[in-house]
C-alpha cells in the first residue's frame, strides 16, 4: 500500500503528534475523569494507523519494527502484573491492594497524585493495548484479494 | 504453609507474558520454564488439600470487592486440571516440535490454565465469565494451531458456537443482577433466597443452562465437539476433553445450581434428560467411527452424560427432600466420574497421539499390528481403555458402580439400565479400536515405525499409574474423606455456601 | 419496555448467526448480539433523572471526606458501565480472533460460503 499525496502526508505529520498527546493525557487522567488505560491505548494505536493509512506500511513496518511491537505489548503486560505482586509483596500479604494510596503516597484528591497505583497501572494497560491494537490492525491489513487465485491452482 | 490463592492465576499468567520474548533462539530455554510452572502449580494444588479459605483480593471486603473461594469441590477440580496440564506440557515438549511456533503455543497453554484456574477458584459470578473468556479464546485459538484445512474449518466452528454460548452466559448475568443488585455469588444466593424465583431469574437460569451445557457439550449443543477435539494437537485434544469441557461446563453449572439458585423438581429432570440424552447419542454415534480421535470426541459426550446423570439425580432427590445419603451417593459418583474421565480421557487421547506421530495417520482402517512396535503406547491403551469401559479394578469401574447403586436405590431403575447398556457399548467400541490399531496385520507402508521414547513416555505412564491407583480414592477411608467427601458435601449442602462465606468475614 | 428491544435485538443478531451462509455475515451476527448485551447491561443501571456517576469538587466536601448525599441518590450506578468496560474488551478480543481465522480459511478453501467448507463429516 503506497502512500497519499503530499498535502495528507504533511498534515497527518502534524496530527500525529496531537493524537499521540490526547492519548497520553487520557491515560494519566483516568482516576479523574473518564477514559483510562483502554480508551487512551485505543486512541495511541489510531495514530499508529492514521500513519500507515497517509504514508503506507512499508514506512511504519521501518519506523515501528514488529519485534519491538511485540516487545512492547509482553512489557507493558509483566509492568501491570509486577505493580499487582508488589501488594502481595510490600504490604500485608493480600494480593492487589493499592498499596500506594494506603501507605507510601496519598496525596490530596482531584490531583494528579492521587489514587495510589491506579495511575501506574493505567498507564501499563494504555502500553499493552495501544501495542497489540496496532499489531492486530497491521496484520490483518496484509489480507490480499488474489492470494486465494494463486493458492488454488 | 498456606498457599495464596492468587498464585493459582498469576504464576501462569505472568510467565505466559515472559515467554514470547524467548524469541527463536530461546526454544528450549522457554519449554523448560513452561514444565516448571505446570509442575509448580501441581505442588500447589496438592498442597491445597482439605482447606478452605476466602481471600479477598485488594482487602476489599465483599460484596464491595471480589472474593476467590476454595472450598472441597474447588480443590478437587483443581487437582484434575493442574495434574492433566502437568502430563499434557510434558508431553508436548517431543510432540509440537512438529509445529512451528512453539513459544506462541506455549503461551497461550498457559493462559489456558490461568484461565480454567480462575474458573475454579472465583466467587463472584462476572468474575467468572471473564475467566470463562479467556480459557475459551486461548482454546480457539489452539485448536487451529496448525493451520490446515480441517483445523481452521473445525476451529472457526467452535468458535462461533463458543461466542454465541458465552453471550447467552452474559445475557443471563445480566438478569441476575438486574433482579439481585449484586454480583457476588453468595449474596446472590441470599437474595434469591429472600425473594423467590421470578420470571426474569427462571429465564436467566434457563440461559444459563443453555451457555454452560454448551461449553460441556451436552446433546443438544454438542455439534462443535467432534469436529474440533480431532483437529486440535494431541495434547490440546487432551486438555480441551480432559479439563476444559469439565472446568468451564460441569462445574459452573454445577456451581450456579446447586449453590446460587437451589434445586428444584423441574430442574432436576432436565438434568437427568441433558445427561440421558447424551450418554446414550454419544455412544451410538461413536461405535460407527473410522477415526481415532473423533472416536474418542464422540465418547467424551457420552461421558459427560455420566456426570450431568449423577448430579441429576442427586439435585432431584434433594428437591424432593429425600434422604441425603442418597442424594450424596448419587455426587459422589457424579464428582468421581468427572475426576476419573479427565484422567483416563487424556491419556487415550495422548496415546492416540502418540500413534499418530509414529505413523502419520488416524484412520482405524490403515493401521494394524501396532502391538509389537509400539509396546508403551499399546500398554496404556489398554490401561485408559479397561478404565472408560468399566472393568475392575481401574477407576472407571468404581464410578460407574456407584452411579449405578445410586440410581437404583433411589428407584430409577430404567436409568440404571441404560447406564449399563451404554458402558457394554462403550466396551464394543474400545474393542473395535484395540482390535484396529494394535492387533491384526501390519501394512507395508508401517514397517518402519519406532516406538516413542523421552517425555512423551513418562506422561503417559504418569496418567497410566494414575488410572490404576486412583480406586483407592474411594476405597482407602483416609484419602476418601479428606478429598472426595467435601466436594460432594459443599454440593448436597446447597445454600449453605452463602452463610458459609459471609460468616468467615 | 427498552429491555424488551434489546432482547428483540438479541434475537435479531441470533438469526443472523445462525441463517446465513457468508463467515463474514455470522461474525457480524455474533457481533450484534454483544452489542444487545452491553446496552442492555447499560440501561440497567439507569434512573430517570440521574446525573453521571463523576465526582467533582462541587460535590465533595474535603473537611469530613465525604461526598454529598444528594449525589448518591441521584446517580446512575456505575457498576454495570465498569462490566460493559471489560465486556468490550473481550469481545474486541474475540473478533480479532474470528477475522484472522476467516482470512486464513479465505486464503485455504478459496471461498467465504461456508456450504462448501465441509470437509468434516460424520
Amino acid at each position: 500500500m503506497k502512500g497519499m499525496t503530499i498535502i495528507v502526508k504533511t498534515i497527518s505529520s502534524w496530527v500525529k503528534m496531537l493524537i499521540v498527546l490526547f492519548g497520553i493525557y487520557i491515560i494519566l487522567f483516568g482516576h479523574l475523569t473518564p477514559g483510562g488505560g483502554f480508551a487512551g491505548g485505543v486512541i495511541l494505536a489510531s495514530s499508529y494507523v492514521l500513519l500507515m493509512l497517509a504514508f503506507g506500511k512499508e514506512f511504519v513496518q521501518k519506523d515501528l519494527p514488529l519485534a519491538l511491537d511485540s516487545k512492547l505489548d509482553c512489557l507493558g503486560a509483566l509492568l501491570f502484573a509486577v505493580i499487582a505482586v508488589l501488594g502481595l509483596v510490600l504490604t500485608d500479604r493480600i494480593f492487589f491492594t493499592n498499596y500506594l494510596y494506603q501507605e507510601y503516597l496519598p496525596g490530596k484528591e482531584f490531583e494528579l497524585i492521587s489514587a495510589g497505583t491506579i495511575p501506574f497501572s493505567n498507564i501499563a494497560i494504555g502500553l499493552k493495548v495501544g501495542a497489540s491494537l496496532f499489531l492486530v490492525i497491521f496484520l490483518l491489513s496484509t489480507f490480499r484479494r488474489e492470494t486465494s487465485a494463486n493458492t488454488k491452482e | 504453609m498456606s498457599i495464596p490463592l492468587p498464585l493459582f492465576i498469576a504464576v501462569p499468567l505472568i510467565i505466559a507474558f515472559v515467554l514470547p520474548m524467548f524469541g527463536r533462539k530461546g526454544k528450549s530455554a522457554a519449554t523448560a520454564l513452561a514444565n516448571m510452572v505446570t509442575i509448580s502449580l501441581l505442588v500447589f494444588a496438592v498442597a491445597s488439600i482439605g482447606k478452605t479459605e476466602v481471600y479477598e483480593i485488594g482487602k476489599w471486603s465483599i460484596p464491595l470487592g471480589i472474593n476467590l473461594v476454595l472450598d472441597g469441590l474447588s480443590s478437587l477440580l483443581l487437582l484434575a486440571v493442574n495434574v492433566v496440564a502437568a502430563a499434557a506440557m510434558l508431553f508436548s515438549v517431543r510432540y509440537m516440535e512438529q509445529y512451528t511456533a512453539k513459544s506462541k503455543y506455549l503461551s497461550l497453554f498457559l493462559l489456558m490454565v490461568a484461565g480454567m484456574n480462575g474458573v475454579i477458584l472465583s466467587g463472584d459470578i462476572f468474575n467468572l465469565f471473564v475467566f470463562l473468556e479467556i480459557a475459551s479464546l486461548s482454546s480457539y485459538a489452539l485448536v487451529g494451531f496448525g493451520c490446515e484445512h480441517e483445523e481452521l474449518e473445525a476451529s472457526f466452528k467452535y468458535m462461533v458456537l463458543g461466542s454465541i454460548a458465552s453471550a447467552f452466559i452474559l445475557f443471563a448475568i445480566a438478569l441476575v443482577y438486574g433482579n439481585t443488585g449484586t454480583l457476588n455469588m453468595a449474596y446472590i444466593s441470599k437474595a434469591i433466597a429472600d425473594s423467590g424465583m421470578n420470571a426474569g431469574l427462571a429465564f436467566a437460569l434457563a440461559m444459563f443452562m443453555a451457555g454452560f451445557g454448551l461449553k460441556a457439550a451436552l446433546v443438544p449443543f454438542h455439534a462443535w465437539l467432534p469436529d474440533a477435539h480431532p483437529s486440535a494437537p494431541a495434547p490440546i485434544s487432551a486438555m480441551l476433553s480432559g479439563v476444559l469441557i469439565k472446568a468451564l461446563g460441569v462445574y459452573s453449572l454445577a456451581r450456579i445450581i446447586f449453590n446460587v439458585f437451589g434445586v428444584s423438581v423441574p430442574v432436576g429432570w432436565v438434568l437427568v434428560t441433558l445427561g440421558v440424552l447424551s450418554m446414550v447419542v454419544g455412544v451410538f454415534l461413536a461405535v460407527g467411527q473410522w477415526d481415532f480421535k473423533r472416536l474418542l470426541a464422540y465418547h467424551s459426550i457420552s461421558q459427560m452424560g455420566y456426570v450431568i446423570l449423577g448430579l441429576g439425580i442427586g439435585a432431584l432427590i434433594l428437591a424432593r427432600n429425600g434422604r441425603i445419603e442418597w442424594a450424596a451417593m448419587a455426587v459422589l459418583g457424579g464428582l468421581f466420574h468427572l475426576v476419573n474421565h479427565s484422567v483416563f480421557k487424556s491419556l487415550l487421547f495422548l496415546t492416540s497421539g502418540s500413534v499418530e506421530m509414529s505413523t502419520g495417520t488416524r484412520q482405524l482402517k490403515e493401521m494394524g499390528g501396532l502391538g509389537e512396535k509400539l509396546t508403551f503406547t499399546r500398554a496404556t491403551c489398554t490401561v485408559a481403555s479397561a478404565s472408560i469401559a468399566g472393568i475392575p479394578p481401574f477407576n472407571g469401574f468404581w464410578s460407574k458402580m456407584i452411579l449405578v447403586i445410586a440410581s437404583v436405590q433411589a428407584g430409577f431403575l430404567s436409568l440404571a439400565a441404560v447406564t449399563v447398556v451404554v458402558s457394554l457399548v462403550t466396551l464394543i467400541s474400545f474393542l473395535k479400536v484395540q482390535r484396529y490399531v494394535f492387533l491384526g496385520e501390519l501394512p507395508e507402508n508401517l514397517r518402519q515405525t519406532k516406538e516413542n521414547r523421552g517425555f512423551m513416555l513418562v506422561a503417559m505412564v504418569f496418567l497410566a499409574g494414575l488410572c490404576l491407583l486412583m480406586g483407592a480414592l474411594l476405597l482407602v477411608p483416609g484419602l476418601k474423606d479428606s478429598i472426595l467427601e467435601p466436594a460432594v458435601k459443599v454440593l448436597t449442602d446447597g445454600l449453605t455456601y452463602s452463610d458459609d462465606i459471609i460468616g468467615t468475614l | 419496555m427498552p429491555y424488551a428491544l434489546c432482547f428483540l435485538l438479541f434475537m435479531l443478531g441470533l438469526y443472523c448467526a445462525v441463517v446465513k451462509k457468508n463467515m463474514v455475515k455470522i461474525v457480524i451476527g455474533i457481533m450484534v448480539m454483544e452489542y444487545a448485551v452491553n446496552l442492555f447491561l447499560v440501561m440497567l443501571g439507569f434512573r430517570v433523572g440521574g446525573i453521571a456517576p463523576i465526582i467533582d469538587r462541587a460535590q465533595y466536601d474535603p473537611v469530613m471526606r465525604q461526598v454529598a448525599a444528594g449525589f448518591v441518590s441521584s446517580s446512575v450506578d456505575p457498576l454495570p458501565q465498569a462490566l460493559v468496560l471489560t465486556s468490550i474488551v473481550i469481545s474486541l478480543g474475540s473478533l480479532a480472533l474470528m477475522i484472522s481465522i476467516c482470512i486464513r480459511t479465505y486464503e485455504k478453501y478459496g471461498t467465504f460460503d461456508i456450504t462448501q467448507i465441509r470437509r468434516l463429516k460424520g
